[in-house]
Order: C-alpha cells, then sequence, then structure tokens
C-alpha cells in the first residue's frame, strides 16, 4: 500500500550455513506439516490471543536495545520482529519458502535476546518473546538454526553438557581447581558425590571448560563459609541449556531432568546455581513448565540470593570495600525474571564503596545483548550483536564506572564485547572475583 | 429503512456483540487449559498488574510517551461512556423498555463525542508518522480505525443536522451497530482480553519471576 512503503536499506548478510544450507533441503510438505503441526498442536490461547489482540500500535518498540541501538530501524522493534516473522507465516498460511524461513531464524535467533522486557511496554502485556521462541521452534524443527548454536545443542543432547566436556576432565578440573583453593584457604576442599548435603552446588560448562578458577573461588568461599555442600562428578553438573533457547525443547527438558535428578539423587536439600542467568531461567522456569511441574522438585537459588544469605547471616564477613569505581549489568533471567534486583543491590552496597547505578535500572535495564542464545550463534553474527547495543555502551560509559559487575555468564561475554567493541575501557567482573578481594579468611583458614 | 436500522438492526447487532463475546471467551478459556496457563495465574498479581495498567502514567512506558496515554485513555473513556449516558440512547431505551438513567448534557455529550474523533484523527496521524508504527500497519488497521470512529462522526454529523438529517442518523445506527458485531472478531476484541492478557503477564511476572510489570 503506497502510503506504508517504507524505504530501509538492506541489512547487511551474515553467511551462516546453519541456515545458507539447511533451507537447501527442505521439502514444501515438510515445511507445511511442521508449521501446521507447531501452530494447531503446540500453542493455544496465548498464541492465538495474542495474535488477536495486537492493534499494532508499535508502543513495545521503546523497550527494545536492538532497536534504540539500530537508530529506531522498525524492523528491530518488537512488533517489527513479529510482523516479519509469524505475521508473514500466518498470512501464507505456513506455505512459506526458505528464503522466509532464513529470515524468521536470523530474526528470531540472533536478533531478539528474548528478554521480555517489551512485555512491560505493551499495554496489553503480550508476551512477544513467547512468540519469538515459537518462531523458534519452527526454524528448529526444520533444522534451521544458525551453526554455533546448533553445535551447542548437539554437545548438549550427546554429553549433557555445553562445550563436549568428557567426565575424566570434569572430574580432573574438580581436583585442579582443588589444590588451587588449598593454596589460598586452608583444608578447602570439593566434595564429590556427598549424599544429604544442604548444598548442591553447579555450574555452566563454560566454567570448568575457559574459567576453572570460578570454581576454585566458589571452593575457597564454601569452605570460609563453613557450608555442607557438594558436585556431583556425573552428568547434571551442567546447569546450562541452550537447547531451551534453540526450540528443541525435547533436549532442554533432558537437560533439565538430569540436573534436577542429580541433586535428588544426592539428597540435596537445595540447588545453589552459579553467576548465570539463562540457566537459572531454565532451572525455576522453562524447564519446569515443559515438563510439567508447577516448580522444581527442591529449592534452587541463584548465586546471587545464597551470596546475600552468606552476608546477611554473618557466614562470611565483608573486612574491606572494593574500591574502584563499580556498575552493574543486572541480568534479565534473574532480575526481571526472578527479582532478585534488590539483593543484588545490597550485596553490592556491603562490598563496594563506590557504586554507580545505571540508568535505566532494575527491571528496565537494558538487555547485554547476548543473552537469549544470541551469544551462542557464534561469530558470524557478533558485528550484529554488537552493533544492536549500542544503548548499552552509552548506559555503561555514562556511569563513568571502571569495572562493570556481571553476575552472569551471557552477560559477562557480552558486555566484555561491548566494552571491547565500543572501546570503553572497562574491565568485567563476576561477583566472586569481588567477594574473594574483600571477606575475611579466618587466621585457622589462612595459608601462610 | 429507519424501522430496519432503528429496530431488528440493533437487535442483531447486540446478539452477534454478546453471543461473539461469550463464544470468544469460551474459546480462549478451554484452549487456556492447554497452554498450561491456570496454574500460573494470581489473583493478587493480575489485580496489581492491571491497577497499573488502567492508571494513567502508572507505567513506565506511559511516562514516556504521555501523549499518547492522554489521548488513549481520553479515547476510551469517552467511547465507552458517551453511547451509555448519551440522552438520546437513554430516551430511546427508555421508549422501549422502561428504565432510565441520568444523561449527559447536549453540550457534554458533543464535547466527549469531538474527544473521540479528535483521538482518532491522532491515532491516524501517529501511524504515518512514526516509522515504528508504519511498518507494522496494514489496510485493517484503518478500516478498524474507521469502525469505532464512524459511529461518533455520523453521530456528530446528525446532532449538526449537517447534510440530510435522516440518511446520517441512518448510517450512524448502521455504524454503531457494525462496530458493535464486529468488535468479537477483530482486534477491537481488546475490549475483552486485555484484563486477561494483562492478568497472565501480571500473574507471571508477580508469582512466578517475583517482579514488576509495569
Amino acid at each position: 500500500m503506497g502510503i506504508m512503503a517504507m524505504s530501509l536499506p538492506s541489512l547487511p548478510k551474515v553467511p551462516d550455513p546453519g541456515l545458507d544450507e539447511s533451507v537447501k533441503i527442505l521439502t514444501q510438505e515438510r515445511i507445511n506439516e511442521v508449521i501446521d503441526r507447531v501452530l494447531d498442536k503446540e500453542t493455544a490461547a496465548r498464541f492465538r490471543v495474542y495474535q488477536d489482540t495486537c492493534v499494532h500500535c508499535g508502543l513495545c518498540s521503546d523497550a527494545c536495545h536492538w532497536f534504540l541501538s539500530n537508530d529506531r530501524d522498525p524492523r528491530f522493534s518488537p512488533v517489527g520482529k513479529v510482523k516479519q516473522t509469524l505475521w508473514e507465516i500466518m498470512k501464507r498460511k505456513g506455505r512459506v519458502d526458505g528464503d522466509l524461513l532464513k529470515t524468521c531464524s536470523r530474526i528470531a535467533q540472533t536478533e531478539c535476546n528474548v528478554c521480555r522486557k517489551c512485555s512491560m511496554y505493551c499495554p496489553f502485556g503480550i508476551d512477544i518473546a513467547y512468540l519469538m521462541l515459537v518462531v523458534r521452534r519452527i526454524c528448529n524443527e526444520l533444522a534451521v538454526v544458525p551453526q554455533f548454536m546448533q553445535d551447542t545443542v548437539n554437545s548438549h543432547a550427546v554429553t549433557m553438557n555445553q562445550m563436549w566436556v568428557k567426565q575424566d576432565e570434569w572430574v580432573d578440573t574438580l581436583q585442579w581447581q582443588e589444590e588451587d583453593a588449598r593454596a589460598e584457604v586452608k583444608g578447602a576442599a570439593i566434595p564429590l558425590d556427598k549424599t544429604g548435603a544442604d548444598v548442591f552446588y553447579s555450574v555452566i560448562a563454560p566454567e570448568p571448560k575457559i574459567l576453572a578458577q570460578l570454581i576454585g573461588y566458589m571452593a575457597q568461599l564454601m569452605t570460609v563459609a563453613k557450608v555442607d555442600w557438594t558436585m556431583p562428578s556425573f552428568d547434571g553438573w551442567d546447569n546450562s541449556n541452550m537447547a531451551m533457547y534453540s526450540g528443541d525443547f525435547e533436549t532442554m527438558g533432558r537437560v533439565e531432568r538430569v540436573h534436577h535428578d542429580s541433586a535428588l539423587k544426592l539428597k540435596a536439600k537445595r540447588i545453589v546455581m552459579g553467576e548465570c542467568g539463562h540457566a537459572f531461567r531454565g532451572a525455576v522456569y522453562d524447564g519446569p513448565r515443559w515438563l510439567g511441574w508447577r516448580e522444581p522438585p527442591i529449592p534452587v537459588i541463584h548465586a546471587v540470593e545464597f551470596y546475600h544469605e552468606l552476608i546477611t547471616t554473618g557466614k562470611i564477613k565483608i573486612v574491606r570495600k572494593y574500591e574502584e569505581p563499580i556498575t552493574v549489568q543486572e541480568p534479565c533471567n534473574i532480575v526481571r525474571g526472578r527479582g532478585l534486583g534488590l539483593k543484588l543491590r545490597e550485596i553490592i552496597e556491603a562490598t563496594c564503596s563506590d557504586f554507580r547505578p545505571p540508568d535505566p535500572d532494575f527491571e528496565h535495564n537494558y538487555c547485554c545483548g547476548a543473552g537469549g542464545g544470541v551469544i551462542n550463534c557464534g561469530p558470524p553474527w557478533k558485528t550484529s550483536r554488537v552493533k544492536g547495543n549500542s544503548v548499552k555502551a552509552e548506559q555503561l560509559a555514562a556511569t563513568k564506572a571502571h569495572v562493570i559487575l556481571t553476575p552472569c555468564h551471557n552477560c559477562h561475554s557480552g558486555i566484555e564485547d561491548i566494552v571491547s567493541g565500543y572501546k570503553l575501557g572497562m574491565h568485567v567482573k563476576f561477583f566472586i572475583e569481588i567477594l574473594m578481594q574483600t571477606i575475611e579468611i579466618p587466621d585457622e583458614l589462612r595459608v601462610e | 429503512m429507519y424501522e430496519f436500522v432503528s429496530g431488528p438492526l440493533v437487535w442483531i447487532a447486540f446478539i452477534i456483540f454478546f453471543a461473539g463475546m461469550i463464544y470468544q471467551l469460551a474459546t480462549m478459556l478451554s484452549m487456556a487449559k492447554k497452554d498450561k496457563v491456570y496454574s500460573y495465574m494470581s489473583a493478587k498479581y493480575s489485580l496489581r498488574s492491571l491497577a497499573h495498567w488502567t492508571t494513567p502514567f502508572g507505567a513506565r512506558n506511559m511516562r514516556k510517551r504521555y501523549e499518547t496515554t492522554i489521548v488513549t485513555f481520553a479515547f476510551h473513556i469517552c467511547l465507552i461512556l458517551t453511547p451509555i449516558f448519551l440522552a438520546a440512547h437513554v430516551l430511546m431505551f427508555s421508549f422501549s423498555w422502561g428504565p432510565k438513567w441520568l444523561a449527559f448534557s447536549a453540550a457534554g455529550a458533543n464535547w466527549l463525542t469531538v474527544i473521540v474523533i479528535l483521538a482518532s484523527l491522532f491515532f491516524l496521524v501517529r501511524r504515518w508518522m512514526l516509522p515504528e508504527v508504519r511498518f507494522v500497519t496494514d489496510p485493517s488497521d484503518y478500516l478498524l480505525l474507521l469502525v469505532a470512529a464512524a459511529p461518533f462522526i455520523t453521530g456528530f454529523m446528525a446532532t449538526r443536522q449537517w447534510f440530510d438529517y435522516e440518511t446520517m442518523v441512518i448510517l450512524h445506527m448502521i455504524s454503531g451497530s457494525v462496530m458493535l458485531m464486529v468488535i468479537p472478531f477483530t482486534r477491537l476484541s481488546h475490549m475483552l482480553f486485555f484484563p486477561f492478557t494483562r492478568a497472565y503477564m501480571g500473574s507471571e511476572f508477580g508469582a512466578v519471576r517475583a517482579a514488576k510489570d509495569w
């Protein structure tokens, strides 16, 4: 329609065999069958009502960091993404071609972090992130998934962890970290497969793979706080779940079940999860919902809650403050996703003397741009991801902090890319790194 | 013609409106079961969310977009109240059925109608001016806006006795009936669904995620 015709510059084409090659082998029958199945059998009231209710007002747009960062390009607004994907599929009654599927996968997988901020801006509360996950589901069922993301999901399916870590490597890494922890704290240990412990501690696979020191830090912290804890030597130690984001919900369910089962097998009183947002979302919300559980079978708490508890109950003592000017990246999946914003602030106040709050903050904070599986789509999509979050760079620069606290692995990697991409000259830290510099190590535990 | 539109057509319109609403509601409630929606619903957090989103400037986005907030609230309030409390409507109802209720003065009703018409113009201009709205606009959006505005435009013109009075009144009744009949089956059904979508999101944010959704 003439009055609505808009000329928008074409977007750079990103080659990705997961999309380009996959669509070549699709048949029309297969496409039709999958779309009909997902839309008829796997969606119900929410999908239908959201489609019938959206009045195309565009008020969701201001929520989205992709939209704000791409000069308010309407193709990046939440509803713009729905229009280019689901509305197009519905308009064509599911009879779509490979090109549209590639567009769907690009938009839903690499240009939306399913951070759910737009639901707080839509007057009707339409869950646009859910609609994007439906698009991802369709693409997954047709195997049109960015290659790096698919490799991660393959690793989950085969090894029950995200990074192809083998069992002996896992146990070996724990022993190595136990030794390292003992160099700092006397008697530090990582108790494996202990039955009936108060705390079952789980991490995401990138910890043993590339950030093993974080496990060593946790061993020091647990020893100082005298926590009765354990980690499993067997599958279920990795709490991450990229299948939740690729649309492979069958694998997502398997991964979540194994994680909860391993804690149940060890008769742990509760699960404490490391500093990761998406893993927490998978364990407490998306996973249980898929598995038909109202709540996880045993209580699950995030590291931020755990640190808060250790500090407020006096199990650890903060004896010095971290003095560098510091700000925070509030992870969507624990702040908007689990209301931990205030506890996060309290542990920062307890440990840091020069905190610079970001603006906007709490539930309204901008996503890091890496979450929702976007960073797992790999190097081909890094440029668009960093470009798609210039508002985050501006927000961080405005705090004039030197350090950014990120109690989430995806945030951590995503913010590092923002810092280097926009030359912010800031450092990115997990909260446990701050704790290692601020807690008291009692004399009897101190290594001379 | 006048007899038909002021009698049977109004009946048909109301029957379709109410039957359509009941049908849509029943369909949604049965589909909600399949969607595992009920186990997440919470009365407390539903009401908390609805309270914020039905209060002007009760949500951050409303404060950011204050002009849209003011116009949207004015539009919806006037759109619902004007037809119910218009003196002519009250009189017609009481001729047929007996009961009467308070009505707006002629001048008051006139202003409320003008507000609806101006607000519709605002929505139209907004669709053209804002790229993020224009991008997702299709012809049906204009049509729906026209459906909502037409009873007010024709009513306004009839009251002023612009053009032929009887023709205008007939057009007014037809456009009013059309609006009623299409509400349950178009995006105007947000009249029915808004409290439910908002309540569900409020429940998920409040009860599951311990977070605010405004």
